[in-house]
């Protein structure tokens, strides 16, 4: 048997009418807990980010357009971008943080013990410790679903097709796709470049402006990149710290 | 002014409590100390090596509980043990941490050998204690340097710009906490390579520590700022106290214990204002996408 496909979403924002059907499909097929009602006064956002208990987030986004008074709506589902090179995965020192063979990247409950170093890493402030629990957690990707061919819970409540699930390559054909029919110079597809400081992500996104708008960062890096450079650093720093030692106590032998 | 979603934050910020910047500081001690020990045994400065030793296994004991205690499932600690992974600069420090421990522990307890085993038994444990000194100092710059590398190798903006000083900054508070324990812990007349090591080990943070606060562009703010300026500022004033104590007060054991103690106070007040200042860095969006446009 060949290895799958490599599985992934492409959420066109240009479509989503901010339901947040998505949030809750979600919360209820992984059990997800409830983190009370806060009330954020952020247009119709009361989720605020993606966090330990929020593994879909809609954003919504109230623009001025034009001198009318006139204004626009973006809506978007965020999630976990399920990196090509994922720092989370990189710096997890217990192996909890894994990459299935559907090329995503899952926690694995029964293993995390909670040391936080996947949140840090993160540079989409995904990946979360879950209060009271004090272990982390994100997407998925439906794991428990995808292997018996079903879409991830997101992708079928969406009722716009907004969240699209399928072969990442063929996800990412329809964006371009997309994006074309789109014909808005403003529209831009995010996270599909596999030059991009991730490798490109397995989760991304048609937007309808910058992406730090949506609270997306404009050029995220897998920090595990620099790490040679780093070690090289530290490995300098540790030779001047010996180097140090033997000069002090030299010549002052008792 | 950039763009942001509400002006919310893009990143997490760190979920570590203060037992984190505490293990940097107590582990950079462990590793300066044992370092001092092992320099002290090898020129026959029996007090030094014992203040040293045994600050060296009570550093290590504290770091020991930081780490653990910091944890979100401390039951499940030992689930660090179950890979060794390269990409980790966790995971390497875990190993680290577990060799030097074990070096370190065989170096205090010979330390602490009744003094009435004068015969073989005496001359063994003393040989085997060398020896254990000696691999802890071995290890032991690198346990003082891969804690930088662990918060460098994170999304944190002020860190990870930060990624080729903070290593010179760390290596520099860890010699300087060790040389403090010396200061402390032993006579002035053994003291001579402590009082250099004070210095040096201050010249290395206080250089460092500033390149980090002024080289690093828009990245640099968060060190300048609030209560991350306000520690580093403690740091170094103690720092340089800490240093200028070591040389003048060469021949009152007085002078050299509190030059030790503003040591051992900078140390750890360059490691909190460190930590602080990362954890600004990811609370305000401008740090991560200025940057990353390019614009800071």
């Amino acid at each position: 048997m060949s290895a799958p496909q490599r599985m992934g979403f492409f959420t066109d924002t240009s479509v989503c009418i901010g339901c947040k059907a998505c949030e809750v499909a979600c919360k209820e097929w992984n059990g997800v807990p409830a983190d009370g009602l806060d009330l954020l006064g952020l247009s119709f956002d009361n989720t605020g980010q993606l966090d330990a208990n929020s593994w879909r987030h809609v954003a919504f986004i109230e623009q001025p357009v034009g001198d009318h008074g006139d204004m626009r709506w973006l809506m978007a589902s965020d999630v976990c971008k399920h990196c090509t090179h994922a720092a989370c995965l990189d710096v997890c020192p217990t192996g909890s943080l894994m990459r299935t063979e559907f090329d995503t990247v899952i926690v694995q409950a029964d293993i995390c013990n909670g040391c936080g170093y996947c949140i840090s890493a993160c540079p989409y402030g995904v990946i979360d410790r879950r209060e009271g629990d004090g272990r982390a957690w994100k997407c998925t990707l439906c794991y428990d679903r995808i292997g018996d061919g079903l879409r991830p819970a997101c992708a079928t409540a969406c009722p716009t097709e907004s969240i699209q699930y399928g072969p990442l390559d063929e996800l990412r054909e329809r964006a371009q796709a997309r994006l074309e029919a789109l014909d808005d110079p403003q529209a831009r597809l995010y996270g599909h470049d596999p030059a991009d400081g991730v490798g490109g992500q397995g989760a991304f996104f048609l937007l309808l402006d910058e992406p730090e708008v949506y609270g997306l960062p404009p050029a995220p890096v897998v920090t595990t990149r620099d790490l040679p450079q780093m070690w090289k650093r530290a490995g300098l720093a540790a030779l001047t710290m010996a180097a140090a030692v033997a000069v002090s106590f030299l010549g002052r032998r008792k | 002014m950039s763009d942001s979603y509400y002006g919310r934050p893009i990143l997490k910020a760190p979920a570590w409590r203060h037992d984190i910047p505490a293990y940097l500081f107590t582990g950079g001690l462990a590793a300066g100390s044992a370092l001092l020990a092992a320099g002290a045994d090898l020129t026959g400065r029996p007090r030094t090596r014992r203040a040293a030793r045994l600050a060296a296994l009570g550093a290590l004991g504290a770091s020991t509980y930081f780490l653990i205690n910091d944890l979100g499932r401390p039951e499940r600690f030992h689930h660090m043990l179950r890979v060794a992974k390269p990409t980790s600069p966790m995971s390497v420090g875990t190993w680290l941490l577990t060799a030097f421990g074990g070096a370190a522990g065989l170096a205090a307890t010979a330390e602490i050998r009744p003094r009435r085993w004068n015969g073989p038994a005496g001359r063994l444990t003393d040989a085997a204690g060398r020896a254990a000194g000696l691999g802890a100092a071995a290890l032991a710059p690198g346990l003082a340097t891969y804690t930088a590398v662990l918060i460098a190798d994170t999304a944190v903006p002020s860190w990870h710009e930060a990624r080729a000083d903070l290593p010179f900054a760390f290596a520099g508070s860890a010699l300087a906490s060790g040389a403090a324990v010396g200061l402390i812990g032993a006579p002035p007349s053994e003291g001579g390579p402590a009082r250099a090591l004070a210095v040096t080990g201050v010249a290395l943070e206080v250089a460092a520590t500033h390149r980090i606060e002024t080289g690093l562009g828009l990245l640099s703010e968060p060190y300048r700022t609030g209560k991350a300026a306000r520690l580093l500022h403690a740091a170094r004033a103690l720092n340089l106290a800490g240093a200028a104590g070591a040389l003048l007060g060469r021949r009152s054991r007085v002078v050299s214990a509190l030059s030790g103690a503003a040591l051992l106070a900078g140390s750890l007040a360059t490691r909190f204002g460190i930590y602080e200042a990362g954890v600004a860095s990811t609370k305000d969006p401008k740090y991560v996408v200025e940057p990353q446009r390019g614009s800071a």
